[in-house]
């Protein structure tokens, strides 16, 4: 998706520049929400204020839209066909493999060591077993991170 | 009322997902399939298969789809779809108004610090729920499991790849 809307936005249109690119990157991935929305807002508002993010976000989410509604209508009235049936048994556990991979690639890109390696299992546990929303489980991480890098400034 | 909690519950996950697609997954799981149970595992595993095969953000593809089979029509798609980019929207809109340049304060960095461990636990949950009896039906969905992470796993397999292969491997075993 990235190269695809670096050579849209920067190369073929000159909308904003290579530095600005990379910020908007850093800016769109810090933030919540879906990465590719966030980056058709900033670019929209940067050209055109609220209307250019509007039509931007648009652009960036019908197309989507559009195609899974097709696909998800149509499978409304197969679901019950014994191929579909087959394929999906089929389908489902390779879809946990591919959930299950990233967790060890970014394990690794976020410096898990044996000293950290506690709150992922931690935070793990509490939404498989206990059921606790994700939504506290980011707060709280977020607020641990802030409150140890000042309990750490202030030795 | 379906409609106002689509819009409540992708409200909420627009806002406070941080960390990609796959985090995602489980925030979407804990509301729409533990909490609120309009769709079961298996159901949820279905729909997470054809947003990763779909062109376009993977993000908004699951909203789409969980929003259309929790409400059983367009409207539910389009309310779930709307609720989880406007946080965004308003978000990034307050950002480049105001030129907060962030990323880049020391409160903010510290703040991801402690998110980015949290985020493995979270894609880890959502592996995790749905390694169960819905989608693990006999000893050939583990081998299917098994060659699809290995394939994942070593050779940088592609989703659309692992999941065509393992559909053809349904068709023929089942």
């Amino acid at each position: 998706m990235l190269p695809f809307m670096e050579r849209e936005i920067v190369d073929k249109h000159a909308w904003i520049n290579r530095a600005e690119f990379l910020d908007l990157v850093a800016v769109s991935q810090a933030a919540p929400g879906i990465f590719a929305v966030n980056m058709a807002i900033f670019t929209g508002y940067k050209l055109k204020g609220f209307w250019g993010s509007f039509w931007a976000t648009l652009g960036a989410t019908l197309p989507s839209f559009l195609i899974i509604l097709a696909i998800a209508v149509f499978f409304q009235n197969y679901q019950d066909n014994p191929t579909v049936i087959r394929i999906f048994k089929g389908v489902r556990p390779a879809v946990v493999a591919l959930i299950a991979v990233p967790v060890l690639r970014l394990a690794k890109a976020a410096k898990i060591s044996y000293k950290t390696v506690w709150i992922p299992v931690l935070c793990a546990l509490l939404v498989w077993a206990g059921h606790v929303s994700p939504v506290y489980i980011v707060l709280m991480a977020g607020l641990g991170g802030w409150l140890y890098s000042r309990r750490k400034e202030a030795r | 009322m379906i409609y106002l909690q689509l819009f409540w519950t992708f409200l909420k996950i627009g806002l406070f997902n941080f960390g990609g697609g796959y985090a995602m997954i489980s925030f979407i799981q804990n509301e729409v399939v533990y909490k609120h149970a309009w769709l079961t595992t298996a159901q949820f595993t279905d729909i997470v298969a054809v947003s990763q095969v779909t062109p376009g953000p993977v993000g908004i593809n699951m909203a789409t789809y969980a929003g259309f089979s929790a409400a059983g029509d367009a409207w539910g798609a389009l309310i779930a779809t709307t609720a989880v980019c406007l946080p965004s929207f308003i978000l990034m809109i307050l950002i480049s108004k105001y030129f907060l340049k962030y990323q880049h304060t020391h409160c903010v960095e510290s703040t991801f610090a402690g998110l980015r461990p949290a985020v493995v636990g979270l894609i880890a949950a959502a592996a995790l729920v749905l390694c169960n009896a819905e989608n693990f039906v006999d000893y050939k969905s583990v081998l299917l499991f098994a060659g699809a992470f290995l394939a994942v796993w070593k050779l940088k397999a592609g989703p659309v790849w692992v999941l065509a292969v393992s559909a053809g491997m349904g068709y023929l075993c089942y």
